[in-house]
């Protein structure tokens, strides 16, 4: 098979929010660029995160300068990415076991980091938040908000193509080739049909967070990551409109944060090998509720969607940390860094980006640029914290009730919906659809939140595999993508719903098994499709999750 | 498990929290009579537990960035008539109706509230106004170019089965014939007496459904009490005014409750209004104390109590002769009630009656839904099929618990409906009549 060539000035690895945010950056300031990921955009810990858009609270004891980068961070991303939060509010909550001396210091440490914080009278707490614990004892506003990840990402691709960046999803990076000290070539392997391109950059930035070091040992560079997995779990109704926190030292099952139409309360942490495990056990989901009932008794009454898993890109550095291994992941500073491979392994060509939040991503990128910048001798300022994503400038979009009420101005009913349960429409889909291209039904969730609900694509699969094979070219065929195409509708849609399925397992009890079994009884018992679901289904996606 | 226990065990668990039992099954969408006949009302699954994951909570506050604080921001959910089918028929024990109830509660509290869902959440109020004026409130009723006005300017559609006043409501006619004197619950026994609560429509439309229960009751050894009361709220929760229907709710509990503590019974005979006192002020308004848990536990349907005295073998049975068909309708708020078909049991007992149950879910005009100028064709298109059976059926009268149902099939149908307990008491009234004929002209044999 021929291999394509192609020679950008900067090759981008990974399509998360820090590799979208720096294709952004780099093109912004003329640069020729382009941007590969293995998967589908935001398929990496971006979309298994758990939605916080921090205001550097959760910080403010501990690591003070992240705290000020988040509140700092989290002020912009309000100008330049409204479009793509909800502006929930968040509180600091101290139930009877969190220890006086941090809360009392809590309203003191957010103001030195620039937070803005005030104490709410608990009964004026729970009047706006009923469902939670009736024990708590002080209450603490401060600027978070939920952060939709998948809309950000976008957005900031289409600000990069705007600029004459280029982006490919399944693209994966296999090999990465030396002259010497110099970086002479990257192979990259488009994941559905297989065929090759060969890309000779004169930059390679890494973004591939948790699977960074994986990137750099292509490059024979040796980068130590300690892949923090984390799990969440999904619960079907938002039984807040505020993020809660609880106000103790950073821990498990401390945050609720209320997402689109779910709430989602998190996480654990435990430091894992690799990146790619991120395997729920019932184990952690039980460990979160445990933790989790301190804050909202009701917890195991409430139906839960599905658990999802996340692997932070935590960085170990030996410099700073000492190469001895400590089993604590939550110690690990979340901070980020800028590896300049040069200086640090004596290999050109190549800097990493590791560790840091999503609520920084922007700021990553910026220094990021920067240091690509230096050695490209460019000097050009970075313009992205000034200028909104495109169609992100406005709030108004995003809030819980918005496309309900977009709906039913236009009537409402269920007639136009293709998943009811997160009000996708047809014409939704469509549009989707016209501006992806061929795609899995994988990536239709992520772009229009189709079969995140309580059904979990139950009863939108099958109408979006219909619409996907409707619209498909005559005689097409599109090579299988990961996840199915609209060639094989049968097939996206058996791969589609074992994916679902899976982020069901570890939660699967009352009211979502029934759901479970009812679904299964629909596809399985009425539309036959037994046989195929094991062919399919033995191969999903890399990616099983979501900020779901 | 009882109503009480059933309301019990729901008022743990908050109404909007149920709907993380919908599955999707659909069942609701097959039961409910809206969605049957207009695609302007997506349907209970679309407006009930699928819209409420969209809604948010009523304490919270309005968000910085949005542009109002739309808390529900659908309004066809306006569109249910609020029958309970759904909620009856959902095997997940989502209460599809109640949560429906509260999104609209929710809109009215969003705007200002409608001049005519005001009025018609009122029926005190216009019964307290109509009754004095009857015989000029009902010309106007009956006159064409006022119900123009009343539909173009209030929202009441001209054809909308509205009631004609009674020239003295039924309170004015029991305190001329049994003197003022309320009794306190001190001063009767609980076993041989009941308290009536007679709602507005017996008050000032039809008080010969009073009369008629309180002939029944009398007739069976039990003394009426007939306390001090006012509407019970139930039009005020349907059109949403929740606050105000608290008020109503409060008044009614701190007098009914001092009789509930004491041990005796409450009976209504409108199935909407013990509905209300049995359910509805715990649910819905959220007023489960000790008062409206007393009230929920001593009220009764007319029925429901006739029977119970008659499976106890406490019921005079010599009721008199009557061979016809008898069609019945059994409201839907008779259906949320749980205790089944009383009234068939009780019309059973009258020789030579033949009633059957309609067998046909909702007359369309739940309440005041129907009154509407917007929703009155809806009304008749889900009333059609009940319409055509009656009237099929050849039968001069039918019977009906609830007092808007009889209003709407007697006008669409032109077929008198009454209340059971009226069957009842004419057939007492037609024993004796045949005693005292056989006892004046002994016959041939
Ligand atoms: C459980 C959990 C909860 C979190 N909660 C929050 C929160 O509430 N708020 C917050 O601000 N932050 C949170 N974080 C942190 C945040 O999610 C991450 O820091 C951030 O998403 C990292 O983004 P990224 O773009 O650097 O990495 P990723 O999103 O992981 O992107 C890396 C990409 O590289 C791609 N890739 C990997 N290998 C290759 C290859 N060989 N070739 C091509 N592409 C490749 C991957 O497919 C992936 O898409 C959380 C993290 C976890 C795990």
């Amino acid at each position: 098979m021929g291999e394509r060539m192609l020679t950008p000035d900067v090759l981008v690895i990974g399509g998360g929010a820090t590799g979208a945010g720096l294709l952004r950056d780099l093109a912004r300031r003329g640069l020729r660029c382009l941007l590969v990921d293995r998967s589908d955009f935001g398929t990496g810990t971006s979309g298994r995160y758990h939605g916080l858009l921090h205001s550097g609270g959760r910080y403010v004891s501990k690591d003070p300068s992240a705290a000020r980068e988040c509140i700092v961070e989290n002020q912009v991303l309000r100008r330049i990415a409204a479009g793509c939060i909800e502006d929930t509010g968040g509180i600091f909550v101290a139930t009877p076991d969190d220890p006086d001396d941090y809360v009392d210091a809590f309203p003191g440490a957010c103001a030195a980091a620039g937070i803005d914080c005030d104490e709410i009278p608990v009964t004026e707490t729970l009047r706006r938040e009923p469902a939670l614990s009736p024990a708590i004892r002080r209450a603490f506003r401060v600027p978070d908000a939920a952060l939709e990840p998948w809309q950000l990402i976008e957005a900031n691709l289409a600000d990069a193509r705007a600029h004459g960046a280029d982006a490919w999803p399944y693209q994966r990076v296999v090999a990465i080739q030396r002259d010497g000290r110099r970086i002479s070539g990257v192979t990259v392997r488009d994941e559905r049909s297989g065929a090759s391109t060969r890309v000779v950059p004169r930059m390679i930035a890494s973004a591939a967070g948790a699977w960074a070091g994986q990137v750099a040992a292509l490059a024979g560079v040796e980068l130590m990551m300690s892949p923090g997995k984390g799990t969440m779990i999904v619960y079907n109704q938002r039984m807040t409109d505020t993020v809660v926190n609880r106000c103790h030292p950073p821990g498990d099952g401390d945050i609720m944060v209320p997402v689109h139409t779910v709430a989602i309360l998190g996480t654990t942490e435990e430091l894992v090998e690799d990146p790619d495990d991120d395997e729920t056990s019932s184990d952690e989901v039980q460990a979160l509720i445990n933790e989790g009932e301190a804050l909202f008794p009701a917890l195991r009454r409430m139906r839960v969607l599905r658990a999802y898993t996340g692997v932070r890109p935590l960085y170990r550095d030996p410099a700073v940390q000492g190469p001895e291994a400590s089993d604590d992941g939550r110690a690990i500073s979340r901070s980020h860094i800028i590896l300049d491979h040069e200086a640090r392994d004596g290999v050109e060509g190549l800097i990493s980006i590791v560790g840091g939040k999503l609520t920084t991503y922007r700021l990553m990128a910026e220094q990021a640029a920067n240091a690509v910048c230096a050695k490209l001798g460019m000097s050009e300022p970075c313009t992205t914290a000034g200028e909104p994503l495109p169609g992100m400038g406005d709030s108004r979009a995003h809030w819980l009730g918005h496309r309900l009420a977009e709906h039913e101005d236009r009537g409402g009913g269920d007639a136009d919906l293709i998943c009811e349960c997160e009000m996708v429409t047809r014409a939704m889909l469509e549009r989707f659809l016209d501006r992806r291209g061929p795609c899995s039904i994988d990536d239709i969730r992520r772009g229009t939140r189709l079969g995140m609900g309580p059904c979990q694509g139950g009863f939108c699969t099958f109408r979006a595999a219909a619409i996907m094979a409707e619209r498909a070219p005559d005689g097409h065929t599109d090579r299988a993508a990961p996840g199915g195409s609209a060639s094989d509708p049968e097939g996206a849609l058996s791969t589609f719903l074992n994916e679902r399925s899976k982020g069901t397992r570890a939660v699967a009890w009352g009211r979502q098994l029934q759901e479970l079994w009812m679904v299964t009884g629909i596809y399985v018992g009425v539309m036959g499709l037994e046989g195929s679901s094991s062919e399919h289904g033995g191969e999903a996606t890399e990616d099983h999750g979501a900020v779901s | 498990m009882s109503i009480t226990e059933l309301i019990e065990a729901a008022a743990h668990e908050p109404v909007t929290s149920t709907a993380d039992g919908c599955l999707k099954c659909n069942v609701c969408n097959t039961v409910c009579p809206v969605s049957r006949v207009t695609d302007l009302f997506p349907g209970p699954k679309y407006v009930g537990p699928q819209a409420q994951r969209f809604r948010l909570a009523p304490g919270s506050p309005p968000q910085a960035g949005s542009v109002m604080p739309v808390l529900s921001p659908d309004h066809t959910v306006d569109l249910c008539s609020g029958c309970g089918f759904c909620t009856n028929a959902c095997p997940a024990g989502v209460r599809i109706a109640e949560m429906n109830s509260r999104a609209r509660a929710q809109m009215r509290a969003d705007r200002r509230p409608h001049l005519r869902d005001w009025l018609l959440g009122q029926p005190d109020l216009l019964g307290r106004v109509g009754v004095p004026l009857a015989p000029l409130a009902n010309a106007a009723l009956r006159n064409r170019a006022a119900r123009w006005v009343g539909e173009t300017l209030v929202g009441v559609h001209r054809h909308a089965p509205l009631p004609t006043f009674s020239r003295r409501s039924f309170r004015t006619r029991w305190s001329r014939s049994r003197g003022r004197r309320l009794r306190a619950p001190g001063s009767a026994d609980p076993e041989r007496s009941v308290v009536y609560f007679h709602g507005c429509a017996a008050n000032y439309y039809e008080p010969e459904v009073a009369e008629a229960a309180i002939s029944v009751l009398e007739r069976n050894g039990l003394e009426v009490i007939v306390p001090q009361q006012v509407c019970c709220g139930l039009p005020l929760i349907s059109n949403g005014l929740y606050a105000q229907a608290r008020a109503r709710a409060r008044h009614n509990l701190t007098t009914l409750a001092t009789f509930a503590r004491a041990g005796f019974r409450i009976v209504g005979t409108s199935t909407s209004c013990t509905h209300t006192l049995k359910a509805e002020y715990r649910e819905m308004l959220d007023l489960d104390d000790e008062d409206a848990r007393a009230v929920s536990g001593a009220t009764w349907d007319i029925c429901e109590l006739l029977l119970d005295l008659h499976e106890r073998d406490r019921l005079d049975t010599r009721f008199g002769r009557s061979d016809r068909h008898l069609p019945y309708h059994p409201p839907c708020q008779l259906r949320s009630h749980g205790i089944g078909l009383p009234a068939l049991d009780l019309l059973a007992l009258v020789p030579g009656l033949d009633a059957v149950d309609l067998d046909l879910d909702c007359c369309g005009v739940a309440g005041t839904y129907g009154l509407k100028r917007e929703k009155y064709d809806i009304a008749m298109a889900v009333g059609q099929p009940l319409f055509r059976k009656l009237r099929e059926s050849g039968a001069d009268e039918a019977a009906c618990d609830s007092e808007t149902c009889r209003w709407h099939i007697a006008k669409a149908t032109g077929i008198r409906v009454r209340h059971p307990v009226q069957i009842l008491a004419a057939a007492y009234v037609a024993y004796a009549a045949a005693e005292a004929e056989a006892a004046g002209a002994p016959s041939d044999g």
